[in-house]
């Protein structure tokens, strides 16, 4: 289990990384925040804010960001996918990506509190572009990975 | 301790030794996002036709021996500036040398620009060095690692490089707006001379950027008479989204062929009468 959670998240860490044009970059899903929210609902016995907390460590000097910049946002969003896992879990596919709608902007917020602590302007609306990308993506990452879940006979 | 953290890291330079170690852990992320790129142009390399290649080599070809010939007048030209700078007494600053570097990954946070260049610190890059393209001024290294380096482009909202206007020598600063394709000047005067289409390029004050290399084009003005300042903005010469290939500055006197001649100073320099029609015997440091 831990080596499928640690090789998702490096895999997620070298696509939030590719390099995109620089118009496109808004548009950008947040692969790590996505798969954080899938590992915090789906395996939270193996998933806590401690492992969010290093996750946005990792990502956040991948992308020569602040450190901590993206970590701040990511246990907020796990801790809160840790108390709600039971209900989320329940709940249809497109039901979940709503959810994961709004973590993700949950997420973004924080970041881009951070970014604009450190004086950056931010542009009102325009980061939920990329949430609701990320959000359109939920589905697909469930069935992946339950498909390799099943695969290796995992829980 | 995040928030602790992101204080730490924002307020104090107590992270930075700690940060160049993390920067390192970086590099191989950026080499392997890099490889879908690299076989694309290795494809494109290997499967082009023989004729692409033939009409390819005859354009390159014309392009050299054009810009050879303009080189020659270049090197005419360049002798008599430094001559004229000699007279002056001011050190010799138009031979700087440059090292090709190759872009390695761009930063993937949409508000910042910066890229990640394939040469670092073992290859003689430093913090504060400016980097050009083929048409102008990029940016300059906000951080180095062994074999990769940061570079901050011009267009980046916390960046800022004094200028001058080529039409006229007056000195003004161009900083980054956060957008690409633009630049904006800062307290520009409603008196001072400036108009649509004039050339920019760097005024090697503040001594961090080299002195005159091609910044931006002024594209558009507008006097509100409401204001205190005119509100300039320009559009940057270098192909900043273009470029795969940038090229790092070392200033003359930093790396390589020192050519700073120190022999004469301010007050050696303002005894010399300049005489123009002579022309060796006059240059400072000879008499």
């Amino acid at each position: 289990m831990r080596w499928l959670i640690a090789s998702s998240i490096i895999f997620v860490l070298f696509l939030s990384i590719i390099p995109l044009p620089f118009e496109l970059r808004e548009w950008r899903p947040e692969f790590v925040a996505l798969l954080v929210v899938y590992w915090a609902t789906y395996s939270p016995q193996h998933f806590g804010v401690f492992s969010a907390w290093v996750c946005g460590i990792l990502l956040d000097i991948v992308c020569l960001n602040p450190l901590g910049q993206s970590a701040l946002g990511l246990i907020v969003v796990a801790y809160i996918s840790h108390l709600s896992y039971q209900r989320i879990r329940s709940y249809a596919l497109w039901q979940q990506s709503a959810w994961a709608f709004v973590l993700v902007g949950v997420y973004q917020l924080f970041s881009n509190w951070v970014n604009s602590l450190a004086g950056k302007d931010i542009e009102t609306m325009d980061f939920l572009g990329a949430t609701l990308l990320t959000a359109l993506l939920w589905p697909l990452v469930v069935m992946v990975l339950r498909k390799i879940k099943i695969r290796f006979r995992l829980p | 301790m995040t928030l602790v953290l992101l204080g730490v890291e924002r307020y104090t330079n107590y992270l930075s030794s700690l940060r160049h170690y993390f920067n390192t852990i970086a590099v191989p992320f950026y080499w392997v996002s890099d490889i879908p790129e690299r076989i694309g142009l290795w494809f494109d390399d290997t499967f082009e036709s023989r004729y692409t290649l033939m009409e390819e080599n005859k354009q390159l070809q014309q392009r050299v021996l054009l810009q050879e010939a303009r080189l020659q007048k270049m090197a005419a030209l360049a002798n008599e500036a430094n001559r004229l700078r000699g007279l002056m007494g001011s050190s010799q600053l138009l031979e700087d040398k440059v090292v090709v570097a190759e872009l390695l990954g761009v930063s993937p946070d949409p508000k910042v620009h910066k890229v990640v260049l394939n040469k670092g610190a073992q290859d003689g890059a430093y913090i504060g060095q400016a980097v050009l393209d083929a048409y102008g001024l990029v940016g300059q290294i906000v951080a180095t690692t062994p074999y990769t380096s940061e570079v901050l482009f011009i267009t980046d909202d916390s960046h800022a490089i004094p200028a001058q206007l080529i039409r006229n020598n007056v000195r003004t600063v161009i900083e980054g707006v956060g957008d690409l394709y633009q630049l904006r000047l800062r307290y520009v005067p409603s008196s001072m001379d400036i108009v649509e289409g004039d050339l920019l390029v760097s005024s090697g004050l503040g001594g961090r950027f080299p002195a005159g290399y091609p910044v931006a084009t002024v594209s558009n003005i507008n006097r509100d008479p409401g204001e205190s300042f005119v509100r300039v903005h320009a559009t940057p010469t270098a192909q900043l989204n273009r470029s795969r290939y940038l090229l790092l500055v070392f200033p003359a006197g930093v790396v390589g062929d020192v050519k700073i001649d120190t022999s004469n100073d301010g007050n050696e320099a303002r005894d010399v009468k300049i005489d123009l029609s002579s022309n060796r015997s006059a240059l400072p440091g000879q008499e």
